[in-house]
């Protein structure tokens, strides 16, 4: 496994004057899958667009900074809130845009791999005006999982999933993740309460870490002290929605 | 086939209304020739009018074909940097600004009685909307997309050729449409200045000698060109959108 970075954003935003958050301070440690919570409209998504250099529009007064002292440039992979799949090509396609935007050789072995991992092997050569919702997220996914980046920024990657898939879908996301630094923005207190290294939630007043479960990640569905975590996040998160 | 049918029945109908208007009000056909006369003419007259349509065919597709490439390279260039943007672009809108029509004596005078002025006339009005097409296309690029390349750290060119260049296509065969209307025009328009061949010089010509029903011919020839043009531009729209746009 390639060695992993820790990241330190800290700072306040603004978009188009408008204040998002203020004095926000988020230290996401090496290697660890990290979940943000919030309530929506909070700023999450843009958190990731900042740490993605995608946050033009933002007036971010602050820094984010690595523990290597290098620059975050080329070391992100990101997954937005949409599937951003490009109609013209097919789901194989699709999960090698990235290699072949940087003109890298393309790896079709572990394409086909994971999109048959992620439950889409009928659907290798199909096209996304062809799929559900729900596979349309696992090719998004997939094309995430292909990157060799260390930091992966998801934004809901698993939020069209049913709750079976969804389940397997953390687990093998959590298995090919491994050792990379994640930020991992969810709705669901259960994702986080199973998944997550850390735990932030951002709310009105702020950001704050919510203490995880003692059990190992992938933490089991079923497991209680994660049902308890899962349960707490759930009452932080009710009535926040103002 | 559908189309076919009506087609063949409005075709039939505007034929029809045609010979009763000749027949009823008793038209000399100097004026309005009978579709029969017309019919006859086109027959008799067919190697003629072929090699005259022959000529305008070539003018056409060439125009076409050249408006085209020039349009999209155009495209791709404004696309690229804001510099060329800045400076292009007013040139883009002045070539609009002149009407084609005045050009095309110029062109006959630099350029001569043969093909090259028609076909210039007809790269020229093809070539600006072929290029604000594909260029607005271009420029409207999904911004999630331009993101997700960013991200992953795309070349420009790649970045152009697998992300730009396809999403802006179904902008591109809008204006391509655009074109296949304009190409028969500015072709025919170019040897009504000043030619020695092609369809529209042979209308003058008939026209000039009163040979009406001649000029029908070479319109209806023009006219069917013009229809198997748009057809075919049409069928590779429709193939190139649903090819990029399912
Ligand atoms: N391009 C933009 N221009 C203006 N305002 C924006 C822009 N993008 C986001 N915002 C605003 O910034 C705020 C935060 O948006 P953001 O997308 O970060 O929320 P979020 O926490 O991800 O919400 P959700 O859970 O619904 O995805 C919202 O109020 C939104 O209206
Ligand atoms: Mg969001």
């Amino acid at each position: 496994m390639t060695h992993s970075v820790g990241i330190h954003i800290k700072g306040s935003a603004s978009i188009a004057g408008k204040p998002l958050f203020d004095a926000l301070d988020m230290t996401l440690k090496a290697g660890q899958w990290s979940c943000l919570l919030g309530p929506s409209g909070i700023g999450k998504t843009t958190i990731l667009y900042l740490l993605a250099d995608l946050a033009d529009h933002v007036d971010f007064d602050g820094e984010i900074s690595l523990d290597d002292g290098k620059p975050l440039l080329e070391r992100v992979s990101y997954m937005a809130q949409t599937d951003l799949l490009m109609p013209w090509l097919s789901a194989l396609d699709n999960t090698l845009i990235g290699q072949r935007l940087r003109k890298e050789p393309t790896d079709h072995q572990k394409a086909q791999n994971l999109l048959t991992q992620l439950g889409l092997q009928d659907h290798i050569n199909s096209y996304p005006s062809a799929m559900s919702g729900g596979q349309r997220q696992r090719v998004a996914l997939a094309r995430t999982l292909m990157e060799e980046r260390e930091i992966v920024l998801l934004d809901e990657p698993f939020s069209a999933l049913d709750a079976g898939t969804r389940a397997d879908m953390q687990a093998l996301s959590a298995r090919w993740l491994k050792g990379k630094t994640v930020l991992h923005v969810t709705h669901d207190p259960a994702e986080a309460a199973r998944l997550g290294q850390q735990i932030f939630l951002l709310q009105e007043d702020g950001l704050q870490q919510i203490k995880i479960p003692e059990t190992p990640v992938v933490r089991a569905v079923d497991d209680p002290e994660t049902l308890t975590c899962q349960g707490h996040l759930l009452r932080l998160l009710c009535g926040s929605s103002a | 086939m559908m189309f076919l049918i009506r087609s063949l029945a409005a075709t039939s109908f505007i034929i029809l209304a045609w010979q009763a208007l000749v027949t009823l009000a008793d038209l000399p056909h100097f004026i309005l020739p009978s579709p029969l006369r017309v019919a006859t003419t086109l027959w008799e007259m067919k190697s003629l009018i072929a090699s005259h349509a022959m000529i305008t065919t070539i003018e056409i597709l060439l125009g076409l074909l050249i408006g085209t490439i020039l349009g999209v390279l155009t495209a791709i260039q404004l696309a690229q940097s804001k510099l060329t943007r800045y400076i292009i672009k007013p040139v883009l809108v002045l070539t609009q600004a002149l009407p084609v029509f005045a050009l095309a004596p110029l062109f006959t005078l630099w350029l001569g009685y043969g093909m090259e002025s028609k076909i210039l006339v007809a790269v020229l009005i093809i070539y600006f909307p072929v290029a604000s097409a594909f260029f607005d296309g271009l420029m409207q690029t999904p911004k999630g997309w331009l993101d997700l390349a960013k991200v992953m750290g795309a070349t420009p060119f790649q970045r152009l050729w697998r992300v730009q260049i396809p999403a802006a296509l179904p902008s591109f065969a809008s204006g391509l449409r655009l074109a296949a209307v304009y190409a028969p025009i500015g072709a025919v328009i170019g040897e009504w200045v000043g030619a020695s061949k092609g369809l529209g010089y042979l209308m003058l010509l008939a026209n000039g000698r009163a040979k009406i029903d001649l000029m029908f011919a070479a319109l209806l020839v023009l006219a069917v060109l013009t229809l198997i043009l748009h057809y075919l531009v049409g069928k590779f729209c429709d193939w190139l959108v649903n090819k990029y746009q399912p």
